[in-house]
């Protein structure tokens, strides 16, 4: 059964509709990605999902749960890990994780999930002190304090420098191998593409596509092209024969093989045969991105 | 320990990391008893108000004062800080319910304040000979009555305010009528009519008069007590209807 389900979702500001028939559903021990541009609706989807907002139509449950009706059950089930909140300047490290841990029926042992999120050595500084990838670490710690069975995730990676960013992509991995279901909001294709089982991808408030980043790259286009300099001359008979190849093409000294299915194989059997070797070898295949453009019909401006 | 207290606990380290409003809050009354009554006059019986001495009148004054400045200096700024930079946000989406955390506030608060009140009235006391309570029940109904007043004033302000600076400079505009009409600069005692009357009606002109009633040994006027518990009520009643957690 699915851990957290929602249909149909609606919710407007006033005349503007920011969610409009939002609907997907995640199964546990996933981590879910909610994909698309600033201003898609994404945060608005979830902040109904974590209960903080009501929604004009459709039904969600959390671990069948209403998020609105009981909310009481959902916050300790559900830890969150919101856009631009602070905590106080003053509050240590370990302040925060010993007063967040006491609002917790069940709580984690703190301590295991500073060392974790390594900032064991962190314990005695102010929040005010701490860089922006040590906030965004406390924030994840904080969010996963009470052993929730799920953690939303929002926007976590925004304005971290690329190195800070891999080492929380590992962080995610390891939450999900405890077992909680991730339910993750991004702007970066590269952040889904690397980290999410499955993706909804939201355009202007509504469902574009649900896949896996893998199934929406081949629903877009399957073509892949191999490029390289044939150590050899070489006739294009030989490899426009190959059922898997589509087009070959000369790009300077190089050569542009286009096809589908298992082409790399296909094409370096035939270039082995005739003792040709590939230097430069490049397979190039279709981005999440390029899969954006292709469902949304426009350039995602993230 | 549960979450009430943790988040008490918390709160109150936080409140002494902030050197300024711990001065203000808990030693500036105290320090301001010690000036007037190092002025001379000040310990003379004086006829025009029933043989008492101006410094017998400060210290209901300045313990007014001293709630006055938790009110609106530190509980409104502190409320409006937390939701402009998210914190309360955070806190809804865990388990702690708002009531709690608004408990924390203002045990904090009445907790050190009413420490405040006690260092007062002992400064009054042991260096002054100011009289202590004769009617202690009564003191402390005026006390809490007073208390309840200010903190909701403070809450209101916290609720309307959009950031923690317009919080501190609209608590700052409210604090100086309010500290007047309890006798900051003029005791109620050698007030006109009409400023006694106008007085009356402010949260604490009724608050320093039960706290100099019943420090004479009476019980505080019903008036006085009703115009508290009023305050209390349309102030309190618009801060919960006003209040946002974001």
């Amino acid at each position: 059964m699915a851990i957290i389900e929602v249909d149909g979702l609606v919710k407007r500001y006033g005349d503007h509709t920011v969610v409009d028939g939002v609907g997907f559903a995640v199964e546990q021990g996933e981590i879910f990605g909610i994909l698309g541009p600033n201003g898609a609706g994404k945060t608005t989807t979830v902040e109904c999902v974590e209960g903080l907002r009501t929604p004009d139509g459709g039904t969600i449950r959390v671990c069948d749960i209403d998020p609105r009706r009981d909310t009481g059950e959902l916050r300790q089930l559900l830890g969150a890990q919101l856009q631009e909140s602070e905590l106080p300047d003053k509050l240590t490290v370990g302040e925060a994780m010993e007063l967040f841990s006491s609002f917790y029926r069940h709580p984690a042992d703190w301590r295991d999930l500073v060392d974790t999120l390594r900032l064991s050595g962190k314990l005695g500084t102010q929040f005010r002190r701490l860089s922006g990838g040590q906030k965004q670490r406390l924030s994840i710690a904080l969010a996963l304090v009470g052993n929730p069975r799920v953690a939303v995730l929002d926007e976590l990676t925004t304005g971290l420098d690329p190195q800070a960013r891999r080492d929380t992509w590992d962080l995610i991995e390891d939450i999900r191998d405890r077992g909680v279901t991730i339910l993750l909001v991004t702007h970066f294709m590269e952040e889904a593409e690397r980290l999410c089982d499955r993706l909804a991808v939201i355009d202007s408030g509504r469902l574009v596509a649900l896949d896996s980043p893998a199934g929406l790259v081949s629903r877009v286009d399957e073509r892949q092209r191999i490029r390289f300099r044939p150590s050899a001359p070489l006739d294009h008979a030989v490899l426009t024969a190959l059922p898997e190849v589509t087009s070959v093409e000369r790009a300077g000294s190089q050569l542009v093989v286009s096809g589908t299915g298992d082409l790399l194989l296909a094409v370096t059997t035939v270039l082995a045969r005739n003792q040709v070797v590939a230097a430069d070898l490049r397979v190039e295949q279709t981005s999440l991105e390029d899969a954006f453009v292709a469902l949304t019909g426009r350039p995602f401006d993230a | 320990m549960s979450a009430l207290s943790r988040l008490t606990v918390t709160e109150t380290k936080l409140f002494f990391r902030e050197p300024m409003i711990v001065f203000f809050a808990l030693a500036f009354p105290p320090i301001l008893l010690v000036i007037f009554g190092a002025v001379p006059s000040f310990r003379e019986p004086d006829p025009s108000i029933g043989g008492l001495r101006v410094i017998d009148l400060y210290v209901p004054i300045v313990v007014a004062l001293g709630l006055a400045t938790f009110a609106l200096n530190g509980l409104s700024q502190l409320f409006a800080t937390y939701r402009e930079k998210g914190v309360l946000r955070r806190m809804r989406t865990t388990p702690v319910k708002p009531g709690t955390m608004l408990g924390a506030q203002l045990l904090m608060s009445t907790i050190l304040s009413v420490l405040t009140m006690v260092v007062v009235l002992a400064v009054g006391r042991l260096a002054f000979d100011v009289s202590l309570p004769r009617q202690l029940p009564a003191y402390l109904l005026g006390y809490v009555l007073a208390a309840l007043a200010m903190f909701a004033i403070g809450l209101l302000v916290a609720s309307l305010a959009p950031t923690g600076k317009s919080a501190g400079a609209i608590g700052t505009v409210l604090f100086f009528p309010i500290v007047f009409f309890a006798g900051l600069w003029i005791p109620r005692d050698n007030m006109n009519g009409v400023l006694r009357t106008i007085s009356d009606l402010t949260p604490l002109g009724p608050a320093v008069q039960s706290l100099q009633d019943a420090t004479a040994g009476h019980w505080p006027q019903p008036l006085h007590l009703a115009v508290m518990l009023g305050w209390t009520i349309v102030a309190g009643g618009l801060a919960a209807r006003y209040f946002r957690w974001e």
